[in-house]
């Protein structure tokens, strides 16, 4: 047989057919009918194997010691307990570190942050498995403790190299600046809060191997770490993840070492296993977002248009390196947001704290590095006596002015059309007077308003992670299965994929059953992460469908002696000449005639790369882009605010289901307002968190949302040959946040006629918004003062 | 013991006094649409409806199933989210409403969601259909209250639950289902005579007395009990400590410890009524108190949390107690004899955690004047978040008007204990604070001096002491302020939200 290669280009009639809902159609989740009805099954809901254990472990209660005595009688002796691992028990690796080595499955001798997994006890029910473990004598020899990023500063105490950008010559360009300024800004974490607590099963298989069921965003890297911990070829180890209750990247890492201790237990009792975190354990154990503190120093000329930065980003990492090389980098690589520095020294610092090592959350770094640039162009606006939106339009990246810190070129300028756009469809020039005036009459009342924008580098940092596979299956009756490397945590990438398949062959997306993901089905995966879920999957899922697409065709034009031009997939129908067959039907003549009708699909992304030593490349293939206009209202009494208003205009390029893209918006900016507002990480002076409950970390609810949420896509084709033409949304709109922050500063610089900034770190509780306009009222003092004298 | 799951009848042979129903809905049932999102009530991913016989029918609301403990249910009908829709193939309109408007992402809260929308149909029936777009946002919103979405942000949830609203009819022939195999309404005598049992009758465990005469010789009997009556706090002992609570009484089934009587001199408020049940009974005498509710805990919450627990638990951060202590409420409270005393709240707080209440003893009524009702008063309550938050500082203010000028001031968040700022009230009750609609600011400053020195709040998670102390003040200003507006018949307007 002949053998066609399908091309888009060539002959987009071939290659894409109509399909009932498919790609470029609104339609629903594909699980959303069992979500509503409470029948999507998470692992939790799994039925109960017989003689299923459950795990808890025990928790060092210091941030930093050495483990001189440890006695588990008493949790051996515990109701219920059938078994009891220490560090000693593992028979494999220890470490179960994702990139660098750093961290135990279970600690040896040395402890590094409160809370941290010393034993781990199998009991035959949750209850009796946690209190059990609370049942330990440990003696502790006591370290001393670094908590803080400054104390990690003093110490020059870091988990992993600095890293550092360098564009032209930023310190001879600040100095010989019309205006410089300096300020720094300390940004704080964010617990994931993903309603579905961390889980996993473990079945053990007749080949002495492993299923896991898992709650994973990486479920090849559960294989890989439940192999090495029980010191097993990986063929022997299925990781299964069919839903996540929600990821946000705390589930990137962070879910493999339930997935190995349950393998563990498994292995050693032969019996199933079962770990779900309670929430508490959840908040205490597993990683965050990391705080950043962030400084800087910057030269200007008298249009607020910047000459050269100078930028320090240290991120609190916690006691191991976990991914925080990637994401200290990405905080580097945001840290210009979308703005053309000039000249520029970026330098990442990876602090070393006795703390839980912090992970991936959506955003990975980015919305830590957009926040200094953002702060600083605001203080420059007010320096200046502008409208802060003004400085940022004055900055954007444009033709000429379009080299990143890194080196990437920017070549699709989104930014100053979209601005321009929402601007305008805001009102926010007639709301900035609207404003002013509010607040010129009202005593106690403020109002604060502001635009932000975002541009999000897309494709993973680490350069073999941008690919994926799929498997494609198509069965005689016409129905098709397909497999794929990426994982579902509610961001609606199997919907995109059900379509993606859909459209390929015109049929009805009813007709494609997207199943769990699985090691066994598609092998050595990367994390659904970096919002490159669709971008890599769906073009591995294409590239699937073509192949069998491109047999078919093959065999239509022998069968029926026609053109391939003369063949069409479109409504359930194939178009063959001058006559059609039902699409089951022609599937069935295919069979019969033998052709292969299963087939696997890869993807790499083009073009990327990155020169660590050089601190130069392309990291990325291109860019997402948005921008939101926030108005908030407070309380100069009481630092409480409400947002007003939002108005979002986003950038997916070609949206592959706008419903879909349009809830990622939503959901992550409201995600990041709660980052940046209501959500407060706190640890006490010894190193524990405080922040561990529901009760005293508030994530948004729906009172918090503004009534009035305007979003809208920004509906461009994407210039790189992305799947369908569309960009990646998972991440970027969590930074479409910051307007709200901005507008509470906003609000705040208000009583200062708009001539100060106040130093506002986040989250901006009412608390800091209030010592913020304290510093504002300060100022005025001052200022009065100094016109007195 | 007998309850009906989804129209289904089962009796509950045996379970130890503190299994939750949640607990007994994913293991027992197998009903695994209902989640653990948190185990303490703050999630409502495992909101379920429990319909209780009321006259002759059953009244259905919200609750959280993590903490609600299974033995209180006696003779209630649970609806879970499985329950909802009738068969395989027909959505319930809240179900079809949330896929319409895409309101599920990773779906692990939506069952919750789901739940308390269709239990705020149920509740709102015709009236809250024809409602003007306003309300309905409104009633959505609290009906949500305590459901948290991590994913969508919450508005095609909101959108969803204000398109359902627009159904009522047919959530009626929904309801029109829930008929359990077995009655669950009637009188007390006709339950008891079709078998209704408190749970594990054989071990007595969890006991649920019908009479305050019962609940006094369970006292006597028992010394070792826990009361027990919405479970929000003491259920967190065993979800979140792993305690065991051997033996529980259960308050919910007497009725006079849950009546709301509004007298013409008084209102006494049963200590085991509900919060929900105080916002209908006060709404229009007590319209601040009612809207500092629905700013404590979430609708599941106050379904189930009573005032008498809230007063009880003595927490310094308890949102009911200041506003009790500024209007001299007074409590009724006996003992397993049934003696009888009445102790104003002022007294009752000992210290942290510890009130004056015997080991025998139990908090029946609340009492307040009229009078004090009807003075104008003030609730400011300051946390992270609008709902379901617990303050950092809560502020109430009672003032008698510019004549008598008596003023009262207490505050939760400031102290070991909620307390009343005694020096601070003498001086403003003395000082001619009010002037011709506006404050006298130099009077101000010194009642906050005054105020400084009667209080040391301490830091911790939800706010710093300098903080609270700041508040402390700029309440007592924000207060003033606002009594002096209305006394001059001046509109307040700058107010963020529109209530405390």
């Amino acid at each position: 047989m002949r053998r066609i290669v399908v091309n888009s280009e060539l002959s987009p009639a071939v290659n894409k057919g109509t399909a009932i809902g498919g790609v470029g159609h609104s339609i629903a989740h594909e699980s959303a009918h069992k979500h509503v009805r409470g029948t999507a099954e998470y692992v939790d809901d799994l039925p109960l194997l017989p003689g299923t254990l459950f795990v808890a472990t025990g928790q060092s209660s210091k941030p930093h010691a050495r483990i001189r005595a440890l006695d588990l009688s008493a949790v051996k002796s515990a109701p219920g307990v059938i078994d009891v691992i220490v560090q000693s028990d593992i028979p494999g690796k220890v470490d179960v570190a994702p990139v660098y080595s750093g961290d135990p499955l279970l600690a040896g001798d040395l402890v590094e942050f409160i809370g941290q997994p010393i034993f781990a006890v199998a009991a035959t029910s949750f209850a009796a498995a946690q209190r059990a473990a609370l049942l330990a004598k440990i003696d502790y020899e006591e370290l001393p403790a670094q908590l803080t990023v400054e104390d990690s500063l003093a110490a020059q105490s870091f988990v992993l190299p600095q890293h550092q950008l360098l564009l032209g010559e930023p310190d001879a360009n600040i100095e010989s600046a019309p205006h410089q300024l300096s300020g720094e800004i300390y940004v704080r974490g964010q617990e994931h809060f993903y309603l579905e607590g961390q889980i996993s099963e473990a079945r053990l298989t007749e080949d002495g191997g492993i299923h896991v069921i898992s709650s994973s965003q990486h479920p090849t890297e559960i294989q890989k770490l439940v192999a090495e911990v029980l010191a097993i070829p990986l063929h022997l180890v299925i990781a299964e993840v069919r839903r996540m209750g929600g990821g946000f990247g705390g589930k990137e890492s962070q879910a493999a070492p339930l997935a190995c201790i349950a393998a563990l237990f498994a292995q050693r009792n032969r019996r199933p296993v079962r770990y779900r975190m309670p929430r508490r354990d959840d908040m205490i154990q597993t990683g965050k977002r990391h705080d950043f503190l962030n400084r800087w120093k910057a030269g200007f000329d008298a249009n607020g248009k910047l000459l050269g930065v100078d930028m320090l980003l240290a991120g609190k990492c916690g006691f191991s390196p976990d991914l925080s090389e990637g994401i200290v980098d990405r905080a580097m690589f945001h840290a210009d947001n979308s703005y053309f520095l000039n000249n520029a020294r970026i330098l990442g610092l990876r602090c070393k704290t006795h703390t839980v090592s912090n992970t991936a959350f959506r955003g990975f770094g980015g919305p830590k590095g957009m926040m200094a640039i953002e702060t600083l162009l605001e203080d420059i606006a007010r320096a200046l006596g502008k409208d802060p939106l003004d400085i940022r339009k004055a900055n954007l990246y444009c033709e000429g002015s379009d080299e990143t810190p890194y080196g990437q070129k920017i070549e699709q300028h989104v930014l100053p059309v979209l601005i321009e756009r929402l601007e305008k469809s805001s009102g926010y020039r007639a709301r900035r007077i609207a404003i002013t005036e509010f607040n010129s009459t009202h005593r106690t009342l403020k109002k604060g308003i502001a635009l932000t924008p975002v541009k999000f580098g897309i494709s993973f940092t680490a350069k073999h992670l941008n690919q994926a596979g799929a498997l494609l299956q198509i069965y005689t009756d016409g129905s098709l299965l397909i497999n794929h490397g990426g994982t579902e945590m509610g961001q609606g990438l199997y919907t995109k994929i059900q379509q993606i398949v859909a459209s390929a062959f015109g049929v009805s997306v009813s007709r494609v059953m997207v199943s769990s993901t699985r090691t066994d089905k598609v092998p050595n995966t990367s994390p659904t992460a970096a919002s490159s879920g669709t971008d890599l999957n769906g073009m591995a899922a294409k590239d699937a469908c073509d192949k069998i697409k491109a047999d078919l065709i093959c065999f239509a034009c022998d069968h029926f002696q026609i053109t391939a031009e003369q063949i069409h997939f479109n409504n359930d129908v194939v178009v063959l000449g001058d006559q059609e067959l039902d699409f089951p039907a022609f599937i069935k003549l295919a069979y019969l005639n033998r052709v292969a009708l299963s087939a696997t699909g890869h993807y790499r992304t083009p073009k990327i790369f990155y020169d660590r030593a050089a601190a130069k490349g392309q990291p990325f293939l291109y860019f997402a882009n948005g921008a939101a206009v926030s108005e908030i209202t407070l309380d100069c009494l009481t630092g409480e605010y409400k947002v007003e208003r939002v108005d979002i205009l986003h950038d997916v390029g070609k949206s592959l289901n706008p419903a879909i893209d349009i809830g990622q918006i939503e959901g992550g900016f409201i995600q990041g307002m709660g980052w940046l507002t209501t959500e407060e990480l706190l640890w006490d002076e010894k190193g524990r968190i405080i922040s561990n409950s529901p009760a005293n970390y508030k994530i948004p609810t729906a009172f918090d949302v503004p009534e009035i949420f305007n979003v809208e896509l920004f509906d461009e084709p994407n210039l790189e040959n992305t799947i369908h033409l569309s960009k990646a949304v998972g991440e970027p709109p969590l930074m479409l946040a910051i307007s709200v922050w901005a507008a509470l500063r906003d609000a705040c610089s208000s009583i200062t006629n708009y001539q100060f900034s106040p130093r506002l770190d986040t989250p901006a509780t009412p608390e800091r918004v209030y010592w913020a306009l304290q510093e504002c009222v300060a100022f005025n003092k001052a200022a009065a003062t100094e016109r007195k004298s | 013991m007998r309850l009906a799951v989804n129209n289904v009848s089962v009796e509950v042979a045996e379970a130890a006094a503190d299994t939750t129903l949640l607990q007994y809905l994913r293991s027992q049932q197998n009903l695994m649409g209902t989640k653990e999102g948190c185990a303490s009530g703050d999630c409502g991913a495992c909101t379920v409806l429990v319909g209780r016989r009321s006259a002759d029918t059953l009244v259905y609301s919200t609750v959280n199933a993590c903490i609600c403990p299974l033995g209180s249910l006696r003779d209630c009908h649970i609806v879970t989210v499985e329950g909802l829709s009738a068969g395989a193939e027909t959505l319930h309109p809240v179900q079809a409403a949330m896929v319409e408007c895409n309101g599920s992402q990773c779906g692990f809260c939506t069952p919750g969601f789901v739940v308390s929308l269709a239990g705020l149909q149920l509740a709102g029936g015709t009236e809250l259909a024809d409602a003007d777009i306003a309300v309905q946002r409104a009633a959505v919103i609290d009906a949500i209250s305590g459901n948290l979405c991590r994913c969508t942000g919450y508005r095609p949830i909101i959108d969803a639950g204000l398109s359902s609203l627009k159904k009522p009819a047919c959530v009626a022939s929904f309801v029109q289902n829930w008929v359990p195999d077995a009655p669950l309404t009637g009188t007390a005598a006709e339950l008891a005579s079709s078998g209704h049992r408190n749970l594990s009758d054989g071990v007595s465990n969890y006991r649920q007395p019908d009479t305050e005469a019962a609940l006094q010789r369970l006292l006597g009997e028992y010394p070792e009990a826990r009361l027990v009556a919405g479970g929000t706090d003491l259920m967190l002992e065993v979800t979140q400590q792993y305690k065991t609570l051997a033996q529980l009484i259960d308050l919910n089934r007497i009725e006079s410890l849950s009546t709301i009587h509004i007298a013409n001199d008084e209102i006494v408020l049963g200590a085991a009524a509900s919060y929900s049940a105080i916002e209908k009974a006060l709404h229009k005498i007590s319209p601040e108190f009612v809207a500092l509710l629905a700013r404590l805990g979430s609708r599941q919450i106050r379904n189930r949390g009573t005032l008498g627990g809230n007063i009880c638990n003595a927490s310094p951060i308890a949102d009911a107690p200041p506003y009790l202590l500024v209007m001299d409420a007074e409590l009724e409270i006996l003992n397993s004899k049934g003696d009888s005393r009445r102790e104003l709240l002022t007294h009752f707080y000992r210290d942290y955690k510890k009130t004056t209440l015997g080991a025998d003893e139990y908090l029946a009524r609340i009492r307040i004047a009229r009078a004090q009702l009807a003075r104008p008063l003030k609730l400011f309550k300051i946390t992270k978040r609008y709902e379901d938050d617990i303050s950092a500082v809560m502020g109430a203010f009672c003032w008698s008007g510019k004549a008598t000028n008596e003023f009262k001031i207490a505050f939760g968040g400031m102290a070991a204990i909620p307390k009343r700022a005694g020096a601070t009230e003498q001086f403003l009750s003395n000082a001619n604070w009010y002037v011709t609609g506006d404050v006298d600011e130099d009077i101000l400053a010194q009642a906050c001096d005054l105020l400084r020195s009667e209080f040391s709040p301490l830091s911790d998670v939800r706010a710093s002491a300098a903080y609270r102390m700041v508040m402390a003040c700029n309440l007592l200003k924000k207060a003033c302020y606002e009594f002096a507006a209305e006394a001059s018949g001046k509109v307040i307007e700058e107010r963020l939200f529109n209530h405390a």
